[in-house]
């Protein structure tokens, strides 16, 4: 099924079409990763593949219009590249030792303390969160700047639509602005459920599958369900352009900051050990800082992305 | 206590400094003061280091104290701490050369995000070069990929964004494919550091799909540092970026990707490995030798100088390319020598360039005719930094290229070295050409006056250009260094 949606995708011109089929497409990943055992990222590409990134696609369709333009050159040569990039993954496949296979390499090195040793020098279940957030948060870390730097990226192309002045009268439009009452009843409805449920996903993390990006996503899925249905305007009023730019540069430097207290405190940069007299107390205090840091940047990140590519959108 | 943490400080203090000067928003002024000085501070911890390990020795930072390979470490050694030098040098000499050059070409919105963005680049440019674990350095490749795509797209002219866009789509396929190669790499061997995976590729032994790894590997590298048939992405983004990013990427952004080239070949895989197994110097010397003699060729006709420089950029990677393919201990420290020497003469050439296009609003070589008189310190030390493109002895192209020809002949292959002063003659004329319209036509009349650009571009250009020379004249330093981290990279297994 994920090949034939690929092809769908590729085949379509209607880009309506291409977005949903995208959705569609990171669904049927997940669930490829739910049945692999990887809970966590499934998670993720469900909220991220499925959910905002289809936001954020249709927000710019609605700027570009909808039909792929045909394209003006032959895709003999790209043909050419992608099948013999494919048959090299192919070929490269064939020698790879077996799928699951217990005796495999990946399972054992690295993983195997990662499984045996991690409840007792961390002390929490999640495994996953252990690795990332611990073992290698450094690298973590650096995925919370490269969404930052994402921000960047799209503050340099477009920039978010300053708040409209108070003066200026209400637009006439109003009526098209809230043109659906029962949608605007049912999202009442449903926002305070998606941020609690963000909470449980930010704060139990170290339990069940979820953390500080999963929680970031479906916290900024809340404000945009809001924006979607009350207005841009409204929704700056909610969560303001400026603050929302701080707390992404606040989460960064929260997680960051972490990493210099632990070295001040006569550890590594990151060493959660050194937070604390008790090292496994230590863990689980750094690892809340940093999912918190990771949660805050995510959402504000997220949230500001979709008010720039809104303020564009109202803008025409 | 902070001699300890050097190691991270490299990489923690521009990554912190980053968000920092985001939140200072308007205060242009300060932003950019915290950058420059960030730029010193980085350049400061690279010499340290650089003393630390001068005898040859490793640093190995554990990130989160965790003992690699479950964690993540930092390795210092001569071979990278060279290219950071490179880079915060770089930085420290174009960070307060900045300053002038964005009040004029970027939209002062836009400038708190440059600085951060400039900052996030040099942490992830410093980062790869200091890290010791693999999939880490592709973290560290993206965070330095999409700063520098946003940069570029801060360029004046439209065509700015249409060029960032095509380097976007390049880059982020070069870096799956380098994602898809470290993930065969994990497959095979359970782990993700270094010098862990260099032991236990070892003892794998034949498999295609450690084949099919390295040349995942190798081609997403080749996409990221424009190896010949791949270098469509760089021209464009070259010429219409900002002038202070052009003259920064061209100096760092290319250096760290040979950079990362060498260590994959010879650390991970082991020059064994590349170089018996795979053959991987058949296809380095010829891609090299093309780009030498066809972008070399491709850069006469270029009327826009920065373009031009953009094309002499992909040549001078055909010669470190070269250097590598050659499977010598001169050849690597050729390679080695010229990434550190191309770093400084290109860098110069830009820089005055920026200092041309402050004035003359662009870099064409028809609004050039006669402005060496009106600008003669700029066009000064374009010439002075041109001789050193070409390898006029005294200057560092000169050393670089005088290794290059030796280990040549040291094979018998003695071609390689005829194609290697060829392209040198192709750069006296891209080179000529400039020096003609700049001081041999006479300025038209109709045209606007220009007057010599100010000190802050001046200065920083001609500590370059210095540069050029100094370690032209004494290349103690850089040849000691170089051929030494060559040695090790061939002795080791």
């Amino acid at each position: 099924m994920l090949a034939i949606t690929a092809i769908a995708v590729v085949r379509f011109r209607r880009l309506f079409t291409v977005v949903m089929l995208f959705g569609i497409y990171s669904l049927l990943s997940a669930m490829i990763f739910v049945v692999l055992d990887a809970v966590d990222v499934a998670f993720t590409e469900a909220a991220v593949g499925a959910g905002i990134s289809t936001v954020l696609m249709l927000a710019t369709l609605v700027t570009t219009g909808r039909h792929e333009k045909p394209p003006r050159h032959h895709p003999l040569l790209p043909l050419a590249v992608v099948t013999v990039t494919g048959a090299g993954l192919i070929w490269g496949t064939l020698d790879m030792p077996g799928f699951g296979n217990p005796a495999d390499p990946v399972h054992h090195h690295v993983a195997d303390r990662y499984v045996i040793e991690s409840p007792r020098e961390i002390g929490i279940p999640n495994m996953v969160t252990s690795v990332l957030a611990s073992y290698r948060g450094y690298d973590t870390m650096g995925e919370v700047i490269v969404v930052f730097t994402a921000l960047m990226g799209v503050l340099s192309l477009i920039g978010i639509r300053r708040q409209r002045k108070q003066s200026t009268p209400p637009p006439e439009n109003s009526a098209t602005r809230r043109p659906y009452p029962v949608l605007q009843v049912m999202a009442i409805l449903l926002i305070p459920f998606i941020i609690l449920f963000a909470l449980y996903v930010q704060f139990h993390g170290d339990y069940g599958p979820g953390g500080g990006f999963q929680a970031g996503v479906i916290f900024a899925a809340a404000i945009i369900l809001y924006t979607l249905n009350f207005g841009l305007d409204d929704a700056m009023l909610l969560a303001p352009p400026k603050v929302v730019l701080r707390l992404s540069a606040l989460g960064v430097l929260i997680y960051a900051g972490t990493g210099v207290v632990s070295m001040l405190n006569g550890g590594n940069y990151l060493d959660y050990n050194a937070l604390s007299h008790d090292p496994l107390q230590g863990q689980h205090f750094g690892i809340l800082v940093i999912e918190l840091g990771v949660g805050i940047t995510v959402a504000a990140v997220m949230i500001a992305i979709f008010f720039a590519f809104a303020g564009k959108t109202e803008k025409q | 206590m902070i001699s300890h943490h050097l190691p991270a400080l490299q990489v923690v203090v521009p990554l912190m400094a980053a968000p920092l000067c985001f939140l200072l928003g308007r205060y242009r002024r300060l932003g950019w003061i915290l950058s420059t000085l960030v730029s010193w501070l980085c350049l400061w911890i690279a010499v340290r280091l650089a003393f630390q390990v001068a005898d040859g020795g490793q640093i190995q930072y554990a990130f989160g104290g965790w003992a690699p390979p479950w964690g993540i470490e930092y390795r210092v050694d001569q071979l990278n701490v060279l290219v950071l030098l490179i880079v915060s040098g770089i930085a420290s000499v174009m960070f307060p050369y900045s300053w002038s050059s964005v009040q004029n070409e970027v939209d002062p919105e836009q400038q708190p995000l440059f600085f951060t963005c400039m900052l996030l680049c040099l942490a992830g440019l410093l980062g790869i070069t200091i890290t010791g674990d693999a999939f880490n350095l592709f973290v560290l490749l993206e965070i330095s990929s999409l700063s520098t795509y946003t940069l570029i797209s801060l360029g004046r002219d439209r065509r700015a964004l249409t060029a960032s866009f095509q380097y976007l789509i390049m880059g982020t396929i070069g870096a799956t494919f380098i994602l898809i190669g470290v993930g065969i790499l994990y497959m095979l061997t359970g782990t993700l550091n270094m010098a862990d995976l260099s032991d236990r590729i070892g003892e794998i032994g034949e498999s295609r799909a450690l084949q099919a790894g390295f040349g995942f590997l190798i081609v997403g590298i080749g996409l990221k540092l424009a190896m010949f048939p791949l270098h469509l992405w760089l021209p464009n983004a070259y010429a219409f970026a900002p002038s202070i990013v052009s003259a920064f990427i061209a100096a760092t952004a290319t250096k760290v990707a040979v950079y990362v080239m060498v260590r994959y070949l010879f650390t991970i895989f082991g020059h064994e490995f590349s170089f018996s197994a795979m053959y991987i110097h058949w296809l380095l010397i010829p891609v090299g030798l093309i780009a030498v003699l066809f972008t070399s060729i491709v850069a006469v006709f270029q009327r826009d100088i920065k373009r031009m420089l953009a094309y002499s950029s992909v040549a001078q990677i055909g010669y470190m390319l070269v250097g590598i393919g050659l499977v010598s201990t001169t050849g690597l420290t050729a390679t080695l020598l010229h990434l550190f020497n191309h770093a400084l003469m290109k860098g110069a050439l830009f820089l005055s360039m920026g200092a041309v296009c402050y004035r003359l609003g662009n870099t064409l070589i028809d609004n050039m005719d006669g402005i060496g008189r009106q600008m003669p310190w700029t066009m000064g030390a374009f010439v002075a930094g041109g001789l050193s493109l070409i390898g006029v002895p005294l200057t560092v192209g000169f050393i670089s290229k005088w290794y290059l020809i030796l280990a040549a002949l040291e094979k018998g292959w003695w071609p390689i070295a005829v194609i290697v002063v060829l392209g040198s003659l192709i750069a006296v004329i891209y080179v000529w050409r400039v020096v003609e319209a700049a001081y041999l036509h006479q300025r038209p009349d109709q045209s606007v006056t220009v007057v010599e650009a100010p000190a802050s571009l001046l200065v920083p250009t001609w500590i370059l250009v210095l540069a050029n020379y100094y370690f032209g004249i004494d290349a103690s330093f850089t040849t000691g260094f170089t051929s030494s981290a060559a040695t090790t990279l061939f002795g080791a297994p």
